[in-house]
């Protein structure tokens, strides 16, 4: 019987790439509106982005922040739990990561990464943890207190960042450097580094924890249907504490990628919202490990893009980058059922 | 009735198709004016289908329907209702917290003063009250009603709307013996002052004791058309299959073996602190049956949620002699040997969303057929569902399908199949056939019997007195919460049963 599912292809490959197509149309049509050529400028944010080697590491460097950042709304996802602290899940990851690297100066990096990841891993898992289990405990709804929690995580990254760990002398709120063998392998000119191997690493291990073991078949059963997981007799609670705090964890290791990639210090506002724009990858990638590579990847793009855009065109301001962004994100995570009707009715008369 | 007459319905080669499924596939039939008419047919055999298109809820892709010989489109049920059409649903749309008058005059008052509507609506009630044999409380509020009586409301709805003709979707499902022989003096009744019964239903008894004519679906079409005076249960049933069925044999004697779960005190009260049972004090023994008999809501659902340990209820259950703690209940039966077929399949034995393997491990998923370590064993796992669709016939047999587009009588095969796969110790049956065809049914009871001979200890829990009666080797009698008789197979009768159901000692 030839029944409701489609084929992968056409689920994973087709129907993506028609909502981004419907998106470029949409902002084909912003360009005309502002006086800017569309396909001159679409061009242009596509050269930007994947044009040059830089622009490529760019983009990539960008990706790695949004790979960490989409994992961290799509374990919970699993679950059932919708956790928007990933921006302050990654402070806490980024100052882990910070007093670490200040505490071993003479360290290689590559003795020194683990010990990073696994800071970076306890320091967003642990910014989860109160909200997940005041969630799990006491019924607080995950939504408002991980909203809650980015705020106190910005507030105490300020005040460390300011009255702790600042480097002394500097007026900026900053950590002085870290030692130059802490810095992670980087490409030449762009800020791409070691880090995005991490991401990847990131990504198939959820695939795996989520797909293939018991633990995400339990997860995945308690996000689904709660009270079939009652049934089953899952640890309903501990489960949903731990897809959690993954996903914190996750979110956490975006300050390897700050402070030890590029940065080679904790500056403060470090995250620059990529926390947020995960919301938006996970969306997207529908949750799934591959998918959030391919979306983060494509939000990459239009970050590097943009800015070149903006560089190109002075119409095109940040605002309008912006637009462009919302305009992916409508298309491609909100409207994502736009094309499913059409597409299978077509694939069932074939 | 003159044979000249046109009949009050006919369906006139309604065809409907969904996807890839012929649900009707030219159905004709004529449904002659103040008769009972039954329609019989397994899961899927498009019943549901046929009277949702004669209430208006969907179109038919080919095919028309006539009512007094004159053909009407109907594109909603509001259009149905305008043209004489009362649907008596299987669960009742009424609101609780309104006397029945309000909720019969619920969406036809006029205007905006209540009053005066109520009024006129409380006379033509006694009217339609006396004229039908209806007796009915108007300034009752519902939901302090029996079930029966909550029935007998909707009909009583169906009919000041102006119903002629009355779909029945199996009326039966929640009612006692007592109460489904009221409805059925009722249904006659009714056709005896000229209207037109449809009464959908399983039940191939209910269809001979109470029908003038009879139409068997089978896979979308009329598989026979006949007077019911003319056929008999057999016959049916073999029509419905398609093929005559083996009769269950009867039971080889049981030879029940030590107790295996021992409840004793059993005690929950729910939120407004009404007891849901009320000292409840059990045995299961190995290689026996042990049904439970009472009208849905008297604490069955509760008894069994607290035997697997999934409410914290009071009392103490032990397992082979040793007490097991409230505290992690649910997964230490699990491990113990506990299996379960929940009552409600749809929200707890199965996930919508997970794949048909996926479901078919639940709660299982820890088993070493299904794990190695923490990994899940995919490939094995989908042979070993492949395999169990094979012996309970699920269809379609793919084990990636999701697990929401089987149909309910499949989706119920799969939860059956797998918690008797593995040779449990306890097996609590929550209502194992509901909503399953004949065909299935006999399946799953014909497992249950080879887990009995076993060893096996299992509790049945059903609203089917005859499942009851076929199956168990010693039966309960719940009524409020509390056990009210305990009868050997050999002792129970319908009758007797049916006293301790609706509270009434024997």
């Amino acid at each position: 019987m030839k029944g409701g599912a489609l084929p992968a292809a056409v689920e994973f490959g087709l129907i993506p790439l028609l909502n981004l197509a419907a998106a470029l149309v949409v902002t084909a049509l912003v360009f005309l509106l502002i006086g800017v050529p569309p396909g001159a400028a679409l061009l242009s944010l596509a050269e930007g982005a994947f044009g040059t080697g830089d622009g490529i590491g760019y983009t990539l460097y960008y990706a790695t922040n949004f790979i960490f950042a989409g994992l961290a709304v799509a374990v919970p996802a699993r679950a059932g739990l919708l956790n928007i602290g990933g921006e302050g899940q990654a402070m806490l990851g980024g100052l882990a990561v910070a007093l670490f690297c200040l505490a071993v100066p003479g360290w290689p990096w590559w003795a020194a990464l683990p010990f990073a990841v696994a800071a970076a891993l306890i320091g967003g898992a642990a910014w989860a943890l109160v909200p997940a289990l005041l969630q799990v405990r006491r019924g607080s709804h995950i939504v408002i207190t991980t909203i809650l929690f980015n705020f106190l995580a910005s507030k105490l990254s300020t005040w460390m960042l300011v009255d702790v760990i600042r480097a002394p002398g500097d007026p900026s709120p900053e950590t002085m450097g870290f030692a130059d063998s802490l810095a992670l392998p980087a490409l030449a000119t762009s800020p791409l580094n070691l880090s995005l191997l991490l991401a990847l690493l990131a990504a198939f291990l959820a695939w795996l924890l989520i797909g293939r073991t018991v633990w995400g078949y339990e997860l995945r059963a308690s996000g689904e249907s709660p009270a079939a997981a009652r049934y089953a007799a899952m640890p309903a609670g501990f489960l949903q504490v731990l897809a959690v705090c993954l996903g914190g964890a996750c979110a956490g290791l975006v300050g390897v990628n700050e402070a030890m990639g590029v940065e080679h210090r904790l500056v403060l506002g470090f995250t620059a919202g990529a926390g947020f724009v995960g919301i938006a990858v996970a969306l997207m990638g529908r949750n799934h490990a591959f998918g959030i590579v391919l979306a983060a990847i494509l939000f990459g793009a239009l970050y590097q893009g943009g800015s070149e855009l903006a560089f190109d065109y002075p119409q095109v301001t940040r605002d309008i980058v912006i637009v462009i962004d919302g305009v992916v994100i409508l298309f491609c995570g909100a409207l994502e059922q736009l094309w499913r009707r059409p597409v299978t009715a077509l694939w069932r008369r074939a | 009735m003159a044979s000249s007459d046109p009949p009050a319905l006919c369906f006139d080669g309604i065809t409907k198709r969904f996807g890839a499924v012929l649900a009707n596939d030219g159905v004709s039939l004529a449904v002659a004016s103040g008769s009972i008419h039954g329609i019989v047919g397994e899961n899927g055999a498009g019943k549901s289908t046929l009277m949702s298109i004669l209430y208006g809820y969907y179109q038919p892709d080919a095919g028309r329907i006539l009512l007094d010989g004159r053909p009407v489109r109907m594109l909603n049920s509001a259009e149905a209702i305008a043209r004489g059409i009362g649907m008596v649903h299987q669960h009742f749309v009424l609101v609780d917290d309104f006397t029945v008058l309000e909720n019969i005059a619920l969406g036809t008052e006029s205007a905006f003063r209540l009053g005066p509507s109520l009024a006129a609506a409380r006379r033509r009630l006694a009217v339609l009250e006396a004229s039908y044999g209806l007796d009915v409380d108007l300034d009752t509020i519902v939901g302090t009603m029996p079930v029966g009586l909550r029935q007998r409301v909707e009909i009583l709805k169906a009919l000041y709307r102006g119903a002629r003709i009355l779909i029945l979707d199996e009326p039966t499902a929640v009612l006692t013996p007592g109460e489904t022989a009221q409805l059925f003096a009722v249904l006659r009744r009714l056709a005896g002052e000229g209207k037109t019964v449809l009464l959908i239903t399983h039940k191939l008894r209910e269809i001979m004791a109470v029908t003038d004519r009879v139409s068997v679906m089978r896979q979308g079409r009329v598989a026979a058309d006949l007077a019911t005076a003319e056929t008999a249960e057999a016959a049916l049933a073999a029509l419905m299959v398609g093929d005559a069925l083996a009769d269950l044999p009867p039971p080889s004697p049981a030879r029940p073996g030590p107790a295996r779960l021992e409840a004793s005190g059993l005690t929950l009260a729910d939120r407004d602190g009404v007891k849901r049972l009320d000292r409840v004090d059990l045995v299961l023994r190995g290689g026996e049956i042990t049904g439970i008999a009472g009208v849905a809501g008297n604490g069955q659902s509760e008894l069994l949620e607290a035997l697997a340990g999934l409410v914290p209820a009071e009392g103490a259950l032990v397992w082979d002699g040793r007490a097991v703690p409230r505290a992690g209940r649910a997964a230490a039966l699990r491990r113990l040997g506990l299996a379960h077929i929940p009552e409600d399949r749809l929200h707890t034995g199965l996930i919508p969303g997970f794949e048909a393997w996926e479901t078919a491990i639940l709660g299982y998923q820890r088993r070493p057929e299904h794990a190695w370590r923490h990994f899940l064993r995919i490939g094995a796992s989908r042979a070993e569902t492949r395999r169990r669709m094979e012996d309970f016939d699920i269809r379609p047999p793919d084990p990636r399908l999701r697990s929401a587009a089987f149909s309910g009588g499949n989706q119920q095969k799969l939860i059956a199949a797998r918690e008797t796969a593995w040779a449990p110790k306890v097996l609590l049956a929550g209502q194992p056939t509901r909503g399953v065809d004949i065909g299935a049914t006999r399946l799953i009871h014909a497992r249950l019997r080879e887990l009995r001979d076993a060893g096996t200890a299992i509790l049945l829990v059903s609203s089917e007195l005859d499942e009851i009666l076929d199956l168990a080797d010693r039966i309960l009698v719940m009524a409020g919460g509390r056990i009210v008789g305990a009868l050997d197979r050999a002792a129970a009768d319908e009758r007797r049963i049916g006293l301790l159901m609706a509270g009434l000692a024997a």
